[in-house]
């Protein structure tokens, strides 16, 4: 079941969207990264943006976050502009994951997972971190203490996302969470993901490169190309009219037919 | 060791204990009732004056506060002038060439009332009456090349000059007086100068390494290594009197120390001098008994305590260890003042750089500029650094104190900044999208990561600032330094070498203590080395 799904049965058919970006434009000096782009995430839905290193996806996936301001369009975060947001708090209250986990080399895999709820002042601080660990499939028992260099990276990644869901957000933001794992723990994680969303009803954003793992776990895919997005559609729909040459060439090129 | 201790808490901790070390230099001085400071240029016959200068204001009720082997003549006057030395013995040559810049003129009696009158207008100081002896500069070679080459003269010298290669004290080397006036009055060229300290010099020329060196006629080492002083047959050495020359501060208000001064007048000849230099240089009997000896053939020690002991009779030089052992009173005052040098001026270092290295890494714009600037400090000559303080700081513990200050600045700040730039920047950027302060990035997440690499930066900082200390002897801050800057001057290489084991041992140590520090602040989950990919 699906996020859309879950507000369609809520009885609200005109939800006020979790995330929205209405014609967001932002450069790097002389480098444009977004040119324009508008997109709306509804509650509980998961988005994936896909493209090629450079168009634009982790730059509009850290508008969300603040961790990067337009410099034209608007951010809204649950309704409200993100500029009116104190950005501290609103990063505290969205999860993020990236690709190389970014855990504190210096803190243990419990201290880690205990940062944002300690941030929040949140009570039963390692008890949400202990449970979030568990949700990860980590007992913290046997992880709780571990450096994260005494890790491989899957369950690194795992720390990182159980980081990111420990104090409960409503929204999630992961930039190629999977994208440095070998296939076999790719598959593990995208499938522990799909489940977690079913079970906590995020909403997510990720950002990834890999047409296959967006078809697998998005319910929209957001196809970027120079700081546009191209096309915008289910997976289903997708799959039955790539709409674009350039999305065609993409399935193509994921040995996926159409 | 887990990490929740808390990094910062420890670090701060270790800098604490490190600061308070600066509540100790007011101890460092005695404040005395104003003892009489004695100076000395770094060479025998100067370092002889001056104790017996220092003995005989003793002996007449005065305190004296040592400062023998301070430098060379610009930066032992400069310290008189500037009122950190009262007396030290000068020799008027000096005083009209090297330091007036005047022509040589006249007999020794017209050069010292011209000295004596320009000094006293000039700068206030003053040259009390000659000691009674003359001195000069003289030109010595190897007996067999005076043989071989039938060199008498100094116009022998500049006849055979294109053979022989010269090895000259840099004061030689450089003063009108010196190698350039001597070239000019003689016509003389050698094949090849170069710039010698007066503790290798003679061994140079025994060895066969130079063949020609500079000198005083009084010197003990002439006899010492069987050389011959050429003759000036020119006459272009001027005689040169020795004498006291006393600061402001003695000529306005000391009538009483310039008396006591005043019975040394005219009681040391020539003769005497070139024995007593023989008893310091050749028989290598110590400075206080030779001064001891000189104030009593001058008649000052009221007779009954003996003769001149005779060579035969004089000690024996001991063995290395017996004369660590022998000194070791002194060596342990020697070694607690080095490690006081280094620690107030490495603590401080640490107090201004660290926090000024945090500061750079948040505007970074500047921070090139800045450290770059510190850097410089680095590149200075430390001894010319140290120069530098006398005319701001006159003499003593504080100018060295700034002196290693200065020069520790530059690692602990660019190992601070950079530590702390490049700490971890992937967790870093986690940090900051789960809603870390600025703040708390610091002090969480930057500044342990960095922790190890700041305290190596402070480790390179003390092994240095160990080294340097040594030179701060150059300007009377005591430690380690003096019996190397000493032993430099007497060319006496077991002195040289119970200043500079020591010294080496409490590097080795000093660098040992950092290390375990460090291991203290190092954060638990980072190891040493490349440990992140252990798992994969």
């Amino acid at each position: 079941m699906t996020g859309m799904d879950q507000a369609a049965e809520h009885g609200l058919p005109e939800t006020v969207p979790a995330l929205e970006a209405g014609g967001v434009w932002k450069g790097y000096g002389s480098v444009r990264a977004l040119e324009g782009v508008s997109l709306r995430v509804t509650p509980g839905e998961c988005v994936a943006l896909v493209g090629e290193s450079g168009s634009g996806k982790t730059t509009l996936l850290r508008m969300f976050n603040r961790m990067v301001e337009p410099d034209r369009g608007i951010v809204r975060v649950l309704g409200r502009d993100a500029l009116e947001l104190d950005p501290v708090s609103l990063r505290r209250r969205t999860g993020y994951v990236q690709q190389e986990g970014g855990l504190l080399p210096h803190w243990d895999v419990l201290r880690n997972v205990c940062l944002v709820p300690t941030l929040l002042g949140q009570l039963g601080v390692r008890e949400l971190a202990k449970a979030a660990l568990d949700r990860v499939g980590l007992p913290p028992s046997e992880f709780g203490r571990r450096w994260p260099r005494e890790l491989s990276g899957g369950q690194r990644q795992r720390v990182a996302l159980a980081r990111a869901l420990a104090a409960e957000p409503d929204v999630i933001l992961l930039d190629e969470p999977f994208g440095a794992l070998d296939a076999i723990t790719r598959g593990e994680m995208q499938e522990m993901f799909r489940e977690l969303q079913r079970t906590l009803g995020f909403t997510s954003v990720l950002v990834t490169h890999d047409l296959r793992e967006a078809l697998r776990l998005a319910d929209r895919v957001a196809v970027m190309k120079s700081g546009e997005v191209v096309r915008l559609a289910s997976p289903e729909e997708l799959l039955a009219d790539p709409g674009v040459e350039y999305v065609a060439q993409l399935l193509a090129r994921a040995g996926v037919d159409p | 060791m887990r990490a929740e201790a808390g990094v910062p808490g420890r670090l701060l901790a270790l800098l604490l204990g490190l600061g308070l070390g600066l509540a100790f230099p007011a101890a460092l001085e005695g404040q005395a009732d104003s003892p009489v400071v004695v100076a000395s240029k770094p060479f025998g016959e100067s370092y002889l004056l001056g104790e017996i200068f220092a003995q005989q204001l003793e002996a007449r009720g005065f305190q004296v506060e040592r400062r023998l082997g301070l430098g060379a003549t610009e930066l032992t006057f400069q310290a008189l002038r500037q009122g950190s030395v009262d007396v030290y013995p000068e020799y008027t040559g000096t005083g009209l060439l090297a330091i007036l810049g005047e022509a040589p003129q006249g007999s020794p009696a017209q050069v010292f009332r011209r000295v004596a009158t320009v000094f006293q207008e000039r700068w206030g100081v003053g040259w009390l009456a000659p000691l009674g002896f003359e001195n000069s500069y003289a030109v010595a070679v190897r007996r067999e090349t005076a043989e071989a080459l039938e060199l008498r003269t100094l116009s022998d010298l500049a006849r055979a000059g294109a053979e022989l290669r010269g090895g000259f004290s840099p004061d030689f080397l450089g003063r009108a007086d010196g190698l350039p006036g001597l070239a000019r009055a003689y016509g003389m060229e050698l094949a090849q100068t170069r710039s010698l300290l007066q503790a290798v010099k003679y061994e140079a020329l025994a060895s066969g390494d130079v063949d020609v060196i500079d000198g005083y006629s009084t010197d003990g080492f002439i006899v010492r290594y069987d050389l011959v002083v050429l003759e000036d047959d020119r006459g272009f050495f001027p005689p040169y009197q020795a004498a006291p020359l006393v600061g402001r501060a003695v000529m306005d208000h000391r009538p009483d120390v310039q008396a006591a001064l005043g019975e040394l007048a005219g009681r040391l000849d020539d003769e005497l001098m070139r024995r007593l230099n023989r008893r310091l240089e050749v028989d290598g009997a110590p400075l206080a008994e030779v001064a001891r000896e000189a104030r009593n053939a001058m008649g000052l020690l009221g007779g009954a305590e003996g003769a001149f002991p005779s060579r035969a009779e004089s000690t024996v030089a001991p063995t290395l260890r017996a004369y660590l052992w022998e000194r070791r009173q002194t060596l342990v005052q020697q070694t607690l003042r080095h490690l006081l040098l280094v620690s107030v001026s490495l603590g401080s270092a640490i107090l201004v750089a660290l926090p000024l290295g945090l500061l750079l890494e948040r505007a970074r714009g500047g921070a090139e500029g800045v450290i770059r600037g510190v850097g410089v400090l680095q590149t200075l000559p430390s001894i010319a650094l140290l120069a530098f303080m006398i005319p701001l700081l006159g003499i003593g513990v504080l100018p060295a104190l700034v002196a290693l200050f200065l020069y520790s600045l530059y690692p602990i700040l660019r190992n601070t900044y950079s530590g702390v730039r490049d700490a971890d920047p992937v967790a870093v950027e986690a940090a900051r999208a789960l809603g870390m302060t600025p703040g708390q990035l610091l002090t969480q997440v930057r500044l342990p990561l960095a922790a190890p690499v700041i305290m190596a930066g402070i480790r390179t900082a003390a092994v240095l600032n160990v080294g340097t200390a040594t030179l701060a002897a150059f300007i009377g801050a005591g430690g380690l330094g003096d019996p190397i800057v000493s032993g430099l001057a007497l060319a006496d290489s077991r002195m040289i070498l119970s200043g500079a084991i020591p010294a080496a041992l409490l590097a080795v140590l000093v660098d040992g203590a950092l290390a375990l520090a460090e291991r203290v602040v190092r954060p638990g989950g980072v190891q040493a080395e490349h440990g992140w990919d252990l798992m994969e």
